[in-house]
């Protein structure tokens, strides 16, 4: 698919602003993306407190280093999140790991396998809050509200083959959730357009 | 969640231009990662009636899946075993049931032939309708769909989303098809990926912790002046708010209630209708800082009710969520511009109509009825909703502290405060009687408030009364949502002296 040539205006704005130091920039900041930090840590960490803390580093991070954004690699909201994926696994390794020295109870295996866990459920979050409205709109009446893809498609307004089209599509983005890079589980999440 | 034609619930963007763009550039970047063909192109999603894009990424490169196909499918039935269809499914198809060819032949069916005379041609089946057994289902013929049409139902069937008939045709073309029976798992994979959202209630006071600790660790070179922080905080706590309700709920009935000429007033509008009002009275701010004005029709008058009336009437529906961006953009616009301008800007004056405040008491008050606005709106949809931050509240309650002579002075001027005996007109500058408002609770404080003109100075030695309330409730009885009468207040001292006081606070309350 075409990439686009220029990332979003705000974003080189934002990274502009954050640069020269404006303090409402960062308000700004935190009020577009706190509840996409705050919501993937805490799926990953399954933890208010543990959560709070990661948005703290994140916000920290993205203040104390706009430079290390570049808008060429796509949109500042697939950085930040990644930057909070990576954080929050990286948090989340030590905690097990920590505990398993501390109790020996459990194996390095089934440590990797719960961070492997975590790790695909914030994706999977992060892609279906990312995913255009249609196709989240659909699988919310076929999933949650039990809808058959008929009635989806009479409460959507579109045709059925529209709805059938729309549940497949959004599956097959959810799906790319188990998607993972060549490095260790999870450190190189599908945060698309981060590349 | 909204359909196509809805207004997309607004998130957070600060130009509506931008909006657009990352929108298409999500859609191109979550599809490139998992090399989905087809799901970066846009202009397919809202196109009803256009398909199969993408019916072919898939379809080369699975032809090596014999061995594993019915392995896969028995996979897929397995998990498939709880549906509700299930368990009729065959009824009426069984052959061994309700008679069939394992039945003993009935009498007339085996007429003309003798006994023992293996039948060459298989005899027909007894009607059921004869059996006087209940009617079986009636069996659906078999669904003979095309690869095409089965393929573009996977997304359905992994949600248990299409007809019994239909999970059917399905299930029997993922036994003969790998590349269906490979995307067939996936998407059942990705079915156990959704979770119901989780309440994403970020705590309010997180915004100002994060902050600060990122402003200790690298110094801003462009500060927020402290007098515009309790607008900051303020808009992003009613921000979050509305972000957690739903469309409906953007035309629940909420009053606004204040009072004029010492009786209450109010005013019936939507929680719409209150962010619509709240953008347009900020607009004084922005007109004075030079930007531009959200209100371009005429209003009667430049106050802050003739503004937001002019607002409402000036188009012909009520409004609805779409009023939250253009909100949210001007309370950062105004933040960021402040900024620029600096601390010493807290002076310029800020035009109300009636009268003028400073700047930086302009940013208070607004910061003051974003959160009684917030109060009003969260009670109408029935949300909790906190005060402000002690801090915050402590530099409203000195603002209505501050206003409160003025108050009095034009009480007196309307002939609305009591002329009692003991009233002295003192030259600026002397001291005169004062009335000690004593606030309790967090952002509380003690206050002299002279009574005798605005000029005057408070004076510990010419206290005549002492008046005692929560800080709150101070708040409270300074929108107009509680009445001089029935505020919670310790009093001590000159009853007349309290009583104008407590109505010059309820005046200060305005639409």
């Amino acid at each position: 698919m075409a990439r686009r040539d220029a990332p979003p205006r705000w974003d080189r704005k934002m990274q502009q602003r954050l640069a020269r130091g404006e303090a409402a920039a960062l308000g700004e900041l935190y009020d577009r993306f706190a509840s996409l930090v705050h919501g993937l840590a805490h799926r990953v960490l399954g933890d208010e407190h543990a959560a709070d803390g990661i948005t703290r580093e994140v916000f920290a991070h993205v203040w104390e280093n706009p430079e290390a954004y570049d808008p060429k690699q796509g949109p500042l909201r697939s950085w930040v999140a990644t930057l909070t994926h990576r954080l929050a696994v990286q948090r989340l390794r030590a905690n097990e790991t920590a505990a398993l020295a501390r109790d020996g109870r459990g194996s390095t295996e089934e440590l990797e396998h719960r961070v492997r866990r975590a790790s695909v459920a914030a994706r999977a979050d992060y892609i279906v809050t990312s995913m255009p409205t249609p196709l989240r709109a659909a699988l919310e009446l076929a999933y949650f509200q039990r809808r058959d893809y008929r009635q989806t498609a009479a409460d959507l307004g579109v045709t059925e083959d529209e709805a059938r089209r729309r549940l497949r599509l959004g599956l097959q983005l959810l799906s790319t959730a188990h998607d993972t890079g060549p490095s260790a589980a999870g450190t190189q999440p599908g945060y698309g357009g981060g590349r | 969640m909204s359909g196509t034609n809805r207004f997309d619930p607004y998130d957070g963007h600060d130009g509506h231009d931008a909006h657009g763009a990352e929108q298409n550039d999500w859609i191109g970047g979550v599809g490139g990662v998992g090399g989905v063909g087809g799901v970066g192109d846009d202009n397919e999603v809202d196109g009803p009636g256009k398909h199969g894009h993408g019916e072919h990424d898939r379809s080369d490169g699975h032809g090596a899946h014999d061995g594993h196909e019915d392995y896969e499918k028995r996979r897929l039935d397995d998990r498939r075993g709880a549906r509700p269809e299930d368990p009729d499914r065959g009824t009426g198809r069984d052959p061994g049931r309700d008679g069939g060819p394992a039945d003993p032949p009935p009498p007339d069916a085996a007429a003309g032939r003798s006994a023992g005379e293996p039948a060459r041609i298989p005899k027909p089946r007894s009607s059921v309708e004869d059996t006087g057994l209940p009617l079986p289902e009636p069996a659906p013929a078999p669904l003979v769909l095309e690869h095409r049409v089965l393929k573009a139902l996977l997304g359905a069937w992994a949600l248990a989303a299409c007809s019994p008939e239909e999970a059917t045709a399905v299930e029997d073309h993922l036994g003969g098809c790998g590349a269906c029976a490979d995307e067939a798992l996936r998407l059942r994979d990705a079915v156990g990926l959704l979770h119901p959202p989780e309440s994403l209630d970020l705590d309010p006071t997180l915004r100002t912790r994060v902050l600060a600790g990122c402003l200790d660790r690298r110094p801003p070179r462009i500060p927020v002046p402290e007098w515009a922080a309790p607008y900051d905080a303020e808009s992003a706590r009613l921000d979050a708010l509305l972000q957690d309700i739903g469309d409906a709920e953007w035309h629940a009935p909420v009053r606004l209630r204040w009072f004029e000429g010492d009786r209450p007033a109010s005013r019936r509008t939507t929680v719409a209708g209150v962010i619509a009002h709240l953008l347009t009275v900020d607009g004084l701010v922005a007109l004075a800082l030079g930007l531009d004005d959200p209100l371009d029709a005429p209003a009667k008058s430049p106050g802050p009710a003739d503004r937001t009336e002019a607002f409402w009437q000036a188009s012909r529906f009520p409004p609805t969520r779409s009023v939250r961006g253009p909100w949210r953009e001007q309370a950062h616009n105004l933040v960021r511009t402040v900024a620029f301008a600096g601390g010493g800007s807290g002076r310029l004056p800020v035009s109300y109509g009636g009268f003028e405040l400073p700047l930086r008491d302009a940013m208070l008050d607004r910061a003051f009825e974003c959160w009684v606005h917030a109060g009003d709106i969260a009670e109408a949809v029935d949300y909790p909703y906190e005060p402000p931050s002690p801090r915050n509240l402590h530099a409203m309650i000195d603002l209505g502290a501050r206003m409160l002579p003025t108050a009095l002075a034009a009480r007196r001027q309307a002939g609305l405060a009591v002329p009692g005996q003991t009233r002295h007109l003192v030259p600026a500058g002397a001291p005169g009687r004062s009335l000690r408002l004593e606030i309790e609770g967090l952002g509380g404080g003690e206050w002299l408030i002279p009574l005798d003109s605005p000029g005057a100075l408070a004076s510990p030695d010419r206290e005549v009364a002492h008046v005692a309330l929560d800080g709150v409730e101070f708040c409270q009885l300074a929108a107009g949502h509680v009445s001089p009468e029935e505020a919670a207040a310790g009093q001590l001292g000159d009853r007349d002296a309290i009583r104008d006081v407590l109505f010059a606070a309820a005046s200060l309350s305005r639409m």
